[in-house]
Protein backbone atom coordinates (compact mmCIF):
# COMPACT_ATOMS: atom_id res chain seq x y z
CA UNK A 1 0.00 0.00 0.00
CA UNK A 2 1.14 3.54 -0.72
CA UNK A 3 0.00 6.38 1.48
CA UNK A 4 0.62 10.05 0.76
CA UNK A 5 0.02 12.61 3.47
CA UNK A 6 -0.41 16.32 2.99
CA UNK A 7 1.89 16.61 -0.05
CA UNK A 8 2.60 20.20 -1.08
CA UNK A 9 5.00 21.49 -3.69
CA UNK A 10 5.71 24.94 -5.08
CA UNK A 11 8.02 26.03 -7.90
CA UNK A 12 9.32 29.62 -7.76
CA UNK A 13 6.59 30.55 -5.30
CA UNK A 14 3.81 29.04 -7.43
CA UNK A 15 1.99 26.29 -5.56
CA UNK A 16 1.51 23.24 -7.76
CA UNK A 17 0.31 20.76 -5.14
CA UNK A 18 -1.64 21.79 -2.07
CA UNK A 19 -1.94 19.31 0.78
CA UNK A 20 -2.74 16.14 -1.17
CA UNK A 21 -3.44 13.01 0.87
CA UNK A 22 -4.53 9.62 -0.40
CA UNK A 23 -4.13 5.88 -0.04
CA UNK A 24 -3.47 3.49 -2.91
CA UNK A 25 -4.26 -0.16 -2.28
CA UNK A 26 -2.36 -3.26 -3.31
CA UNK A 27 -3.71 -5.14 -6.33
CA UNK A 28 -5.74 -2.14 -7.56
CA UNK A 29 -5.30 0.17 -10.50
CA UNK A 30 -5.32 3.62 -8.94
CA UNK A 31 -5.84 6.47 -11.37
CA UNK A 32 -4.88 10.11 -10.92
CA UNK A 33 -6.80 12.22 -13.40
CA UNK A 34 -7.11 15.91 -14.14
CA UNK A 35 -6.53 18.50 -16.83
CA UNK A 36 -3.12 19.62 -18.06
CA UNK A 37 -1.10 21.60 -15.51
CA UNK A 38 -3.05 20.39 -12.49
CA UNK A 39 0.00 18.78 -10.87
CA UNK A 40 -0.53 15.10 -11.72
CA UNK A 41 2.97 14.50 -13.02
CA UNK A 42 4.52 16.51 -10.18
CA UNK A 43 2.61 14.35 -7.70
CA UNK A 44 3.89 11.21 -9.43
CA UNK A 45 7.44 12.59 -9.34
CA UNK A 46 7.04 13.33 -5.64
CA UNK A 47 5.98 9.74 -5.07
CA UNK A 48 8.87 8.18 -6.99
CA UNK A 49 11.52 10.47 -5.54
CA UNK A 50 12.32 12.61 -8.58
CA UNK A 51 10.94 15.78 -6.97
CA UNK A 52 11.11 16.28 -3.23
CA UNK A 53 7.86 17.68 -1.80
CA UNK A 54 8.06 20.84 0.30
CA UNK A 55 5.76 19.27 2.88
CA UNK A 56 4.22 15.91 3.60
CA UNK A 57 5.39 12.35 3.35
CA UNK A 58 5.06 9.28 1.16
CA UNK A 59 4.74 5.93 2.90
CA UNK A 60 5.48 2.62 1.20
CA UNK A 61 3.97 -0.06 3.42
CA UNK A 62 4.63 2.23 6.36
CA UNK A 63 8.18 3.18 5.34
CA UNK A 64 8.55 6.94 4.96
CA UNK A 65 10.41 7.46 1.68
CA UNK A 66 11.73 10.94 2.47
CA UNK A 67 12.53 10.38 6.13
CA UNK A 68 14.34 7.07 6.12
CA UNK A 69 17.98 6.05 5.80
CA UNK A 70 19.62 5.68 2.38
CA UNK A 71 19.51 1.88 2.43
CA UNK A 72 15.76 1.80 3.07
CA UNK A 73 15.23 4.41 0.37
CA UNK A 74 17.29 2.30 -2.01
CA UNK A 75 15.32 -0.83 -1.19
CA UNK A 76 12.04 1.05 -1.78
CA UNK A 77 13.37 2.24 -5.14
CA UNK A 78 14.14 -1.34 -6.10
CA UNK A 79 10.52 -2.26 -5.42
CA UNK A 80 9.32 0.38 -7.89
CA UNK A 81 8.68 -0.02 -11.58
CA UNK A 82 8.03 3.11 -13.62
CA UNK A 83 6.59 3.44 -17.08
CA UNK A 84 7.46 6.90 -18.38
CA UNK A 85 5.31 8.82 -20.82
CA UNK A 86 7.60 8.28 -23.81
CA UNK A 87 8.83 4.90 -22.64
CA UNK A 88 12.27 6.38 -21.69
CA UNK A 89 14.02 3.47 -23.40
CA UNK A 90 17.79 3.74 -23.74
CA UNK A 91 18.39 4.55 -27.41
CA UNK A 92 21.75 2.80 -27.61
CA UNK A 93 20.41 -0.53 -26.32
CA UNK A 94 18.22 -3.14 -27.97
CA UNK A 95 14.78 -3.98 -26.60
CA UNK A 96 16.25 -7.01 -24.82
CA UNK A 97 19.12 -4.99 -23.33
CA UNK A 98 16.67 -2.33 -22.15
CA UNK A 99 14.59 -4.91 -20.30
CA UNK A 100 17.71 -6.61 -18.91
CA UNK A 101 19.27 -3.33 -17.77
CA UNK A 102 17.85 -3.26 -14.19
CA UNK A 103 18.92 -6.88 -13.71
CA UNK A 104 22.46 -6.09 -14.92
CA UNK A 105 22.74 -3.08 -12.67
CA UNK A 106 20.95 -4.14 -9.54
CA UNK A 107 21.19 -7.92 -9.22
CA UNK A 108 23.81 -10.63 -9.13
CA UNK A 109 21.77 -13.08 -11.19
CA UNK A 110 23.54 -15.36 -13.64
CA UNK A 111 23.37 -14.68 -17.37
CA UNK A 112 21.00 -17.62 -17.80
CA UNK A 113 18.65 -16.39 -15.05
CA UNK A 114 18.59 -12.91 -16.58
CA UNK A 115 17.94 -14.32 -20.06
CA UNK A 116 15.01 -16.35 -18.77
CA UNK A 117 13.54 -13.43 -16.84
CA UNK A 118 13.86 -11.05 -19.82
CA UNK A 119 12.31 -13.63 -22.15
CA UNK A 120 9.43 -14.10 -19.70
CA UNK A 121 8.77 -10.34 -19.40
CA UNK A 122 8.93 -9.81 -23.16
CA UNK A 123 6.61 -12.73 -23.70
CA UNK A 124 4.26 -11.27 -21.05
CA UNK A 125 3.93 -8.04 -23.05
CA UNK A 126 3.84 -9.90 -26.38
CA UNK A 127 7.16 -8.67 -27.71
CA UNK A 128 9.37 -11.75 -27.78
CA UNK A 129 9.85 -11.26 -31.53
CA UNK A 130 11.19 -7.71 -31.08
CA UNK A 131 13.97 -8.57 -28.62
CA UNK A 132 16.84 -7.74 -30.96
CA UNK A 133 15.35 -4.55 -32.37
CA UNK A 134 16.43 -1.04 -31.42
CA UNK A 135 13.92 1.40 -29.82
CA UNK A 136 14.06 3.52 -33.01
CA UNK A 137 12.79 0.53 -34.99
CA UNK A 138 9.60 -0.09 -33.02
CA UNK A 139 6.25 1.73 -32.80
CA UNK A 140 5.03 3.96 -29.96
CA UNK A 141 2.77 1.23 -28.61
CA UNK A 142 5.61 -1.29 -28.66
CA UNK A 143 7.84 1.19 -26.82
CA UNK A 144 5.24 1.45 -24.07
CA UNK A 145 5.07 -2.33 -23.85
CA UNK A 146 8.88 -2.55 -23.63
CA UNK A 147 8.66 0.11 -20.90
CA UNK A 148 6.16 -2.09 -19.04
CA UNK A 149 8.41 -5.14 -19.48
CA UNK A 150 11.35 -3.16 -18.06
CA UNK A 151 9.18 -1.88 -15.21
CA UNK A 152 8.10 -5.40 -14.16
CA UNK A 153 11.41 -7.19 -14.72
CA UNK A 154 12.46 -6.68 -11.08
CA UNK A 155 9.10 -7.98 -9.75
CA UNK A 156 8.03 -4.57 -8.44
CA UNK A 157 5.64 -4.09 -5.56
CA UNK A 158 4.67 -0.67 -6.91
CA UNK A 159 4.05 0.24 -10.54
CA UNK A 160 3.79 3.85 -11.69
CA UNK A 161 2.60 4.74 -15.19
CA UNK A 162 2.76 8.29 -16.51
CA UNK A 163 0.14 8.67 -19.23
CA UNK A 164 0.54 5.17 -20.65
CA UNK A 165 -1.94 5.88 -23.46
CA UNK A 166 -0.64 9.20 -24.73
CA UNK A 167 0.03 9.21 -28.46
CA UNK A 168 -1.53 5.79 -29.02
CA UNK A 169 -4.48 4.80 -31.15
CA UNK A 170 -7.65 3.73 -29.26
CA UNK A 171 -7.15 0.02 -29.90
CA UNK A 172 -3.54 0.02 -28.66
CA UNK A 173 -4.61 2.15 -25.67
CA UNK A 174 -7.15 -0.48 -24.65
CA UNK A 175 -4.52 -3.23 -24.99
CA UNK A 176 -2.05 -1.29 -22.83
CA UNK A 177 -4.75 -0.67 -20.19
CA UNK A 178 -5.71 -4.34 -20.15
CA UNK A 179 -2.08 -5.35 -19.84
CA UNK A 180 -1.49 -3.03 -16.89
CA UNK A 181 -4.66 -4.25 -15.15
CA UNK A 182 -3.76 -7.90 -15.72
CA UNK A 183 -0.25 -7.42 -14.38
CA UNK A 184 -1.56 -5.49 -11.37
CA UNK A 185 -3.99 -8.23 -10.42
CA UNK A 186 -1.71 -11.14 -11.32
CA UNK A 187 1.25 -9.94 -9.25
CA UNK A 188 -0.75 -7.99 -6.63
CA UNK A 189 1.08 -4.75 -7.42
CA UNK A 190 0.04 -1.31 -6.17
CA UNK A 191 -0.39 0.49 -9.48
CA UNK A 192 -0.76 4.24 -9.93
CA UNK A 193 -1.63 5.60 -13.35
CA UNK A 194 -1.61 9.22 -14.43
CA UNK A 195 -4.02 9.65 -17.29
CA UNK A 196 -6.32 11.91 -19.27
CA UNK A 197 -7.87 9.01 -21.07
CA UNK A 198 -11.57 8.63 -20.29
CA UNK A 199 -11.61 5.09 -21.61
CA UNK A 200 -8.97 4.14 -19.03
CA UNK A 201 -11.01 5.85 -16.34
CA UNK A 202 -14.11 3.84 -17.18
CA UNK A 203 -12.38 0.52 -17.89
CA UNK A 204 -9.66 0.12 -15.28
CA UNK A 205 -10.22 2.89 -12.71
CA UNK A 206 -10.69 0.93 -9.49
CA UNK A 207 -9.74 3.94 -7.39
CA UNK A 208 -9.76 7.38 -9.01
CA UNK A 209 -8.43 10.67 -7.69
CA UNK A 210 -9.29 13.91 -9.49
CA UNK A 211 -6.87 16.82 -9.20
CA UNK A 212 -7.80 20.40 -9.99
CA UNK A 213 -5.35 23.30 -9.67
CA UNK A 214 -3.21 21.34 -7.25
CA UNK A 215 -6.11 20.27 -5.00
CA UNK A 216 -7.73 16.89 -4.68
CA UNK A 217 -11.36 17.56 -5.51
CA UNK A 218 -12.79 14.06 -5.76
CA UNK A 219 -11.94 10.45 -5.01
CA UNK A 220 -13.91 7.32 -5.73
CA UNK A 221 -14.49 4.39 -8.09
CA UNK A 222 -15.29 4.44 -11.80
CA UNK A 223 -18.92 3.41 -11.29
CA UNK A 224 -19.56 6.56 -9.25
CA UNK A 225 -17.60 9.08 -11.24
CA UNK A 226 -20.32 9.93 -13.74
CA UNK A 227 -22.73 10.64 -10.89
CA UNK A 228 -20.47 13.30 -9.43
CA UNK A 229 -21.78 16.75 -8.62
CA UNK A 230 -18.32 18.36 -8.51
CA UNK A 231 -18.63 20.92 -11.33
CA UNK A 232 -14.90 20.85 -12.24
CA UNK A 233 -14.96 17.05 -12.54
CA UNK A 234 -18.18 17.14 -14.56
CA UNK A 235 -16.61 19.65 -16.90
CA UNK A 236 -13.53 17.44 -17.25
CA UNK A 237 -15.51 14.25 -17.80
CA UNK A 238 -18.00 15.64 -20.25
CA UNK A 239 -15.70 17.91 -22.22
CA UNK A 240 -16.18 15.48 -25.10
CA UNK A 241 -19.30 16.33 -27.11
CA UNK A 242 -20.28 12.71 -27.59
CA UNK A 243 -20.07 11.97 -23.85
CA UNK A 244 -22.04 15.13 -23.10
CA UNK A 245 -24.80 14.05 -25.45
CA UNK A 246 -24.79 10.58 -23.92
CA UNK A 247 -25.10 12.08 -20.45
CA UNK A 248 -28.00 14.22 -21.54
CA UNK B 1 28.84 32.21 -9.57
CA UNK B 2 25.87 29.94 -8.86
CA UNK B 3 26.55 28.08 -12.12
CA UNK B 4 30.17 27.51 -11.09
CA UNK B 5 29.00 26.29 -7.68
CA UNK B 6 26.49 23.95 -9.35
CA UNK B 7 29.29 22.67 -11.62
CA UNK B 8 31.48 21.75 -8.64
CA UNK B 9 28.55 20.09 -6.84
CA UNK B 10 27.91 18.15 -10.05
CA UNK B 11 31.57 17.04 -10.10
CA UNK B 12 31.15 15.87 -6.50
CA UNK B 13 28.20 13.66 -7.47
CA UNK B 14 30.39 11.80 -9.97
CA UNK B 15 32.27 10.27 -7.07
CA UNK B 16 29.17 9.53 -4.95
CA UNK B 17 27.78 6.06 -4.45
CA UNK B 18 28.63 4.18 -7.63
CA UNK B 19 27.85 0.90 -9.32
CA UNK B 20 29.77 -2.35 -9.79
CA UNK B 21 33.34 -1.98 -11.14
CA UNK B 22 32.53 -4.28 -14.07
CA UNK B 23 29.78 -1.84 -15.11
CA UNK B 24 32.23 1.07 -15.09
CA UNK B 25 34.84 -0.92 -17.00
CA UNK B 26 32.34 -1.74 -19.76
CA UNK B 27 31.14 1.87 -19.88
CA UNK B 28 34.74 3.16 -19.98
CA UNK B 29 35.58 0.95 -22.94
CA UNK B 30 32.45 2.12 -24.78
CA UNK B 31 33.34 5.74 -24.14
CA UNK B 32 37.00 5.28 -25.15
CA UNK B 33 35.74 4.03 -28.50
CA UNK B 34 33.09 6.76 -28.77
CA UNK B 35 35.34 9.62 -27.72
CA UNK B 36 38.81 8.48 -28.76
CA UNK B 37 38.71 6.01 -31.63
CA UNK B 38 35.94 7.82 -33.49
CA UNK B 39 37.98 11.05 -33.38
CA UNK B 40 41.08 9.62 -35.07
CA UNK B 41 40.01 10.56 -38.59
CA UNK B 42 39.26 14.24 -37.90
CA UNK B 43 42.42 14.59 -35.80
CA UNK B 44 44.49 13.03 -38.58
CA UNK B 45 43.10 15.36 -41.25
CA UNK B 46 43.41 18.54 -39.16
CA UNK B 47 46.90 17.72 -37.85
CA UNK B 48 48.42 16.79 -41.19
CA UNK B 49 47.21 19.96 -42.87
CA UNK B 50 48.16 22.20 -39.95
CA UNK B 51 51.68 20.71 -40.00
CA UNK B 52 51.90 21.19 -43.76
CA UNK B 53 50.72 24.79 -43.61
CA UNK B 54 53.04 25.57 -40.67
CA UNK B 55 56.02 24.35 -42.68
CA UNK B 56 55.16 26.32 -45.82
CA UNK B 57 54.35 29.55 -43.95
CA UNK B 58 57.41 29.34 -41.69
CA UNK B 59 59.63 28.83 -44.71
CA UNK B 60 57.96 31.79 -46.43
CA UNK B 61 58.79 34.05 -43.48
CA UNK B 62 62.34 32.77 -42.95
CA UNK B 63 64.14 34.41 -45.80
CA UNK B 64 67.32 35.45 -43.99
CA UNK B 65 70.51 33.89 -45.36
CA UNK B 66 72.01 33.72 -41.85
CA UNK B 67 69.27 31.38 -40.57
CA UNK B 68 69.71 27.78 -41.67
CA UNK B 69 66.74 26.28 -43.51
CA UNK B 70 66.63 23.40 -41.00
CA UNK B 71 65.23 25.98 -38.55
CA UNK B 72 61.90 25.61 -40.39
CA UNK B 73 61.64 21.99 -39.20
CA UNK B 74 62.69 22.98 -35.68
CA UNK B 75 59.96 25.63 -35.55
CA UNK B 76 57.35 23.22 -36.95
CA UNK B 77 58.34 20.65 -34.35
CA UNK B 78 58.19 23.03 -31.42
CA UNK B 79 54.96 24.65 -32.59
CA UNK B 80 53.38 21.23 -32.97
CA UNK B 81 54.58 19.91 -29.62
CA UNK B 82 54.01 23.02 -27.54
CA UNK B 83 50.82 24.43 -28.98
CA UNK B 84 49.30 23.18 -32.19
CA UNK B 85 48.95 19.49 -31.35
CA UNK B 86 47.61 19.87 -27.81
CA UNK B 87 45.59 23.08 -28.06
CA UNK B 88 44.26 23.10 -31.61
CA UNK B 89 43.49 19.38 -31.50
CA UNK B 90 41.61 19.81 -28.24
CA UNK B 91 39.66 22.77 -29.63
CA UNK B 92 38.66 20.58 -32.56
CA UNK B 93 37.74 17.83 -30.09
CA UNK B 94 35.73 20.32 -28.03
CA UNK B 95 33.60 20.84 -31.13
CA UNK B 96 33.24 17.18 -31.97
CA UNK B 97 33.24 15.42 -28.60
CA UNK B 98 31.81 18.29 -26.52
CA UNK B 99 28.75 18.80 -28.69
CA UNK B 100 28.25 15.05 -28.89
CA UNK B 101 28.32 14.62 -25.10
CA UNK B 102 26.03 17.60 -24.45
CA UNK B 103 23.47 16.59 -27.04
CA UNK B 104 23.52 12.93 -25.94
CA UNK B 105 22.95 13.76 -22.27
CA UNK B 106 20.51 16.57 -23.11
CA UNK B 107 18.41 14.21 -25.19
CA UNK B 108 18.56 11.59 -22.44
CA UNK B 109 17.36 14.22 -19.97
CA UNK B 110 14.41 15.47 -22.02
CA UNK B 111 13.31 11.95 -22.96
CA UNK B 112 13.33 10.96 -19.25
CA UNK B 113 16.08 8.35 -19.70
CA UNK B 114 18.07 9.98 -16.87
CA UNK B 115 14.93 9.99 -14.70
CA UNK B 116 14.54 6.28 -15.44
CA UNK B 117 18.07 5.66 -14.15
CA UNK B 118 17.47 7.70 -11.01
CA UNK B 119 14.21 5.92 -10.24
CA UNK B 120 16.07 2.60 -10.42
CA UNK B 121 18.37 3.95 -7.71
CA UNK B 122 21.36 4.31 -10.04
CA UNK B 123 23.70 7.27 -9.56
CA UNK B 124 22.97 8.66 -13.02
CA UNK B 125 25.74 11.26 -13.10
CA UNK B 126 28.35 8.75 -12.01
CA UNK B 127 27.09 6.05 -14.38
CA UNK B 128 26.78 8.33 -17.41
CA UNK B 129 29.39 11.04 -16.90
CA UNK B 130 32.34 9.56 -14.99
CA UNK B 131 33.27 7.10 -17.79
CA UNK B 132 33.12 9.96 -20.31
CA UNK B 133 35.45 12.14 -18.23
CA UNK B 134 37.94 9.33 -17.60
CA UNK B 135 37.81 8.23 -21.26
CA UNK B 136 38.54 11.78 -22.41
CA UNK B 137 41.46 12.09 -19.97
CA UNK B 138 42.89 8.81 -21.24
CA UNK B 139 42.33 9.14 -24.97
CA UNK B 140 43.03 12.85 -25.52
CA UNK B 141 46.77 12.56 -24.69
CA UNK B 142 47.00 9.63 -27.13
CA UNK B 143 45.22 11.63 -29.83
CA UNK B 144 47.53 14.58 -29.21
CA UNK B 145 50.67 12.42 -29.53
CA UNK B 146 49.23 11.07 -32.76
CA UNK B 147 48.41 14.61 -33.85
CA UNK B 148 51.96 15.87 -33.16
CA UNK B 149 53.42 12.99 -35.13
CA UNK B 150 51.12 13.63 -38.10
CA UNK B 151 51.71 17.39 -37.91
CA UNK B 152 55.46 16.93 -38.15
CA UNK B 153 54.94 14.37 -40.92
CA UNK B 154 52.63 16.82 -42.72
CA UNK B 155 55.34 19.48 -42.53
CA UNK B 156 57.86 17.02 -43.91
CA UNK B 157 55.63 16.05 -46.83
CA UNK B 158 54.67 19.63 -47.68
CA UNK B 159 58.25 20.89 -47.31
CA UNK B 160 59.98 18.17 -49.30
CA UNK B 161 57.32 17.76 -51.99
CA UNK B 162 57.27 21.49 -52.76
CA UNK B 163 61.07 21.81 -52.52
CA UNK B 164 60.95 24.34 -49.68
CA UNK B 165 63.29 22.20 -47.58
CA UNK B 166 65.32 19.10 -48.29
CA UNK B 167 64.64 15.81 -46.54
CA UNK B 168 68.06 15.99 -44.88
CA UNK B 169 67.51 19.53 -43.53
CA UNK B 170 64.05 18.65 -42.24
CA UNK B 171 65.23 15.53 -40.42
CA UNK B 172 68.17 17.47 -38.99
CA UNK B 173 65.88 20.32 -37.89
CA UNK B 174 63.35 18.16 -36.03
CA UNK B 175 66.18 16.56 -34.01
CA UNK B 176 68.06 19.80 -33.33
CA UNK B 177 67.86 21.31 -29.79
CA UNK B 178 65.18 18.86 -28.74
CA UNK B 179 63.86 19.34 -25.18
CA UNK B 180 62.28 16.09 -23.88
CA UNK B 181 60.40 18.03 -21.17
CA UNK B 182 58.23 19.54 -23.93
CA UNK B 183 56.77 16.07 -24.57
CA UNK B 184 55.69 15.86 -20.95
CA UNK B 185 54.18 19.34 -21.24
CA UNK B 186 52.38 18.28 -24.42
CA UNK B 187 50.82 15.30 -22.61
CA UNK B 188 49.74 17.26 -19.53
CA UNK B 189 47.69 19.69 -21.60
CA UNK B 190 45.25 17.21 -23.21
CA UNK B 191 44.88 15.44 -19.87
CA UNK B 192 43.59 18.70 -18.37
CA UNK B 193 41.68 19.74 -21.50
CA UNK B 194 40.02 16.32 -21.71
CA UNK B 195 38.73 16.71 -18.18
CA UNK B 196 37.45 20.23 -18.92
CA UNK B 197 35.75 19.34 -22.21
CA UNK B 198 34.07 16.18 -20.93
CA UNK B 199 32.96 17.62 -17.58
CA UNK B 200 31.72 20.99 -18.91
CA UNK B 201 29.86 19.37 -21.81
CA UNK B 202 28.35 16.76 -19.50
CA UNK B 203 27.29 19.47 -17.07
CA UNK B 204 25.59 21.43 -19.84
CA UNK B 205 23.85 18.34 -21.22
CA UNK B 206 22.91 16.84 -17.88
CA UNK B 207 20.93 19.88 -16.74
CA UNK B 208 19.13 20.54 -20.02
CA UNK B 209 15.43 21.18 -19.64
CA UNK B 210 12.82 21.78 -22.29
CA UNK B 211 12.96 20.35 -25.77
CA UNK B 212 15.02 20.02 -28.92
CA UNK B 213 15.78 23.76 -29.01
CA UNK B 214 17.32 23.61 -25.52
CA UNK B 215 19.38 20.56 -26.47
CA UNK B 216 20.82 22.58 -29.37
CA UNK B 217 21.54 25.51 -27.05
CA UNK B 218 23.20 23.23 -24.49
CA UNK B 219 25.35 21.77 -27.22
CA UNK B 220 26.44 25.21 -28.43
CA UNK B 221 27.16 26.39 -24.89
CA UNK B 222 29.14 23.23 -24.20
CA UNK B 223 31.44 23.93 -27.15
CA UNK B 224 31.78 27.65 -26.38
CA UNK B 225 32.48 27.15 -22.68
CA UNK B 226 34.87 24.27 -23.37
CA UNK B 227 36.87 26.37 -25.85
CA UNK B 228 37.11 29.28 -23.41
CA UNK B 229 38.19 26.98 -20.59
CA UNK B 230 40.81 25.37 -22.85
CA UNK B 231 42.33 28.76 -23.69
CA UNK B 232 42.39 29.87 -20.04
CA UNK B 233 43.85 26.55 -18.91
CA UNK B 234 46.39 26.69 -21.76
CA UNK B 235 47.67 30.03 -20.48
CA UNK B 236 47.75 28.86 -16.85
CA UNK B 237 49.58 25.65 -17.72
CA UNK B 238 52.14 27.56 -19.77
CA UNK B 239 52.73 29.90 -16.83
CA UNK B 240 52.98 27.07 -14.34
CA UNK B 241 54.95 24.46 -16.24
CA UNK B 242 57.30 26.39 -18.55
Amino acid sequence: MIEINNISKAFNGKEVLKGISAQFQKGETNLIIGGSGTGKSVLLKCMIGLVKPDEGNVLYNGRDFYHCDKDTQQSIRREMGVLFQGGALFDSKTVEENVRFPLDMLTTQSTEEKRERVAFCLQRVGLEQAAKRMPSEISGGMKKRVGIARAIVMNPAYLFCDEPNSGLDPLTSVKIDELIKEITEEYQITTIIITHDMNSVMEIGQNIMFLYQGHKLWEGVNTDITKTDVPELKEFLFSNKLLREMQE
Amino acid sequence: MSVIGKYFIFLGTLFGKGEKLSVYWRRLMEECVGIGVSSIFIVAIVSTFIGAVSCIQTAYNLVSPIIPISTVALIVRDMEILELAPTITCIVLAGKVGSNIASELGTMRITEQIDALEVMGINSSSYLVLPKVVAAMLTFPMLVIFSAFLGILGGYLAGTLTGVITERDYLYGIRDSFVPYNIFFMCVKPFVFGFLIASISSFKGFFTSGGALEVGKASTQAVTNSCISILVADYLLAQLLL
